[in-house]
């Protein structure tokens, strides 16, 4: 089995899971978006319901699989709550992050996700790449 | 709570438990995957993300496309779509400051909060971090224009 089975198989789920709640719910799955959402309390019962789902994803995995998914953590603490503030910073400020402007955007071709798209993906290849060097 | 608030508070349990269980089968709650694809010069480099991302949206594009011809969606008044301003500064300092903190750990949103239920402290902290970050911006940041910080989700 091709190793790139599982992320395109995986990645096709993300897809259909985004139709269902545009086309039933008429909401875009971005997760920043719904996060900040439920942060400023708004919608809140959908929303805690798409978070609790999101949530049980990994255990529906184990459920399946008989395994809870691969998680490696090489960054510090530190470092990760660094890496947290940026991106609750960042998504907000920018409207969305991988999933709002790198899934539903994209499939829309939004000029706007689009260009959201290319500069986190441009900005964390230069982050990831010049910390993968100096490690 | 009236049927039609039930019934999208389940359609979105649902979809949230299919995009919690996909991004687990494509490997990608892990942060070592993601990064494997951002550090370009490991000697190691691994495209999965390139695989999910295009599967995601080769598969979301028939949805958004019935999106166009429908009116309403099936449960609600209207599509909840950002219909605002170009590229802008905004957007783009937003996602370089995103980009540059998913390239320091290899968490972006969706992998850290669904990974919460395989109880790792890191995880916790990445989480409770961005929301840290999500309520300074849209408190103390944007207090200005509240409006646009509410009502935004792309």
């Amino acid at each position: 089995m091709s190793p790139y089975l599982a992320p395109l198989l995986g990645g096709m789920l993300l897809g259909v899971a985004a139709t269902i709640l545009m086309i039933v719910n008429g909401r875009t799955a971005g997760i920043s978006g719904i996060v900040g959402q439920l942060l400023n309390g708004s919608k809140w019962v959908e929303d805690a319901a798409f978070v609790l789902g999101l949530c049980l994803g990994p255990l529906a995995y184990a459920i399946v699989f008989g395994t809870f998914p691969n998680v490696q953590i090489a960054s510090s603490g530190a470092l990760v709550a660094l890496a947290g503030l940026l991106v609750g910073f960042g998504t907000r400020m920018g409207s969305g992050c991988t999933s709002g402007h790198g899934i539903v955007g994209l499939a829309r071709l939004s000029p706007r996700s689009i260009a959201a798209t290319a500069a986190f993906l441009a900005a964390g290849v230069a982050t990831a790449t010049l910390m993968g060097a100096l490690r | 709570m009236s049927t039609i608030s039930l019934f999208r508070a389940l359609t979105a349990l649902v979809a949230g438990l299919l995009f919690g269980f996909g991004l687990s089968v494509s490997g990608m709650v892990d942060p070592a995957r993601v990064l494997g694809f951002l550090d370009i010069a490991s000697g190691n480099w691994d495209p999965s993300l390139m695989f999910v991302l295009g599967g995601a949206v080769a598969t979301a594009v028939p949805g958004m496309l019935i999106q166009r011809r429908l009116a309403k969606p099936a449960l609600g008044d209207a599509f909840d779509l950002p219909e605002r301003d170009g590229i802008n500064q905004r957007l783009l300092i937003g996602s370089v400051i995103f980009g540059i903190g998913w390239g320091i750990a290899g968490f972006c949103p969706g992998p850290a909060v669904a990974g919460l239920s395989i109880g790792m402290w890191g995880i916790v902290v990445f989480v409770v971090a961005m929301c840290a970050g999500m309520i300074v911006h849209d408190r103390l940041v944007s207090a200005g224009h509240d409006s646009l910080a509410i009502g935004e989700t792309e």
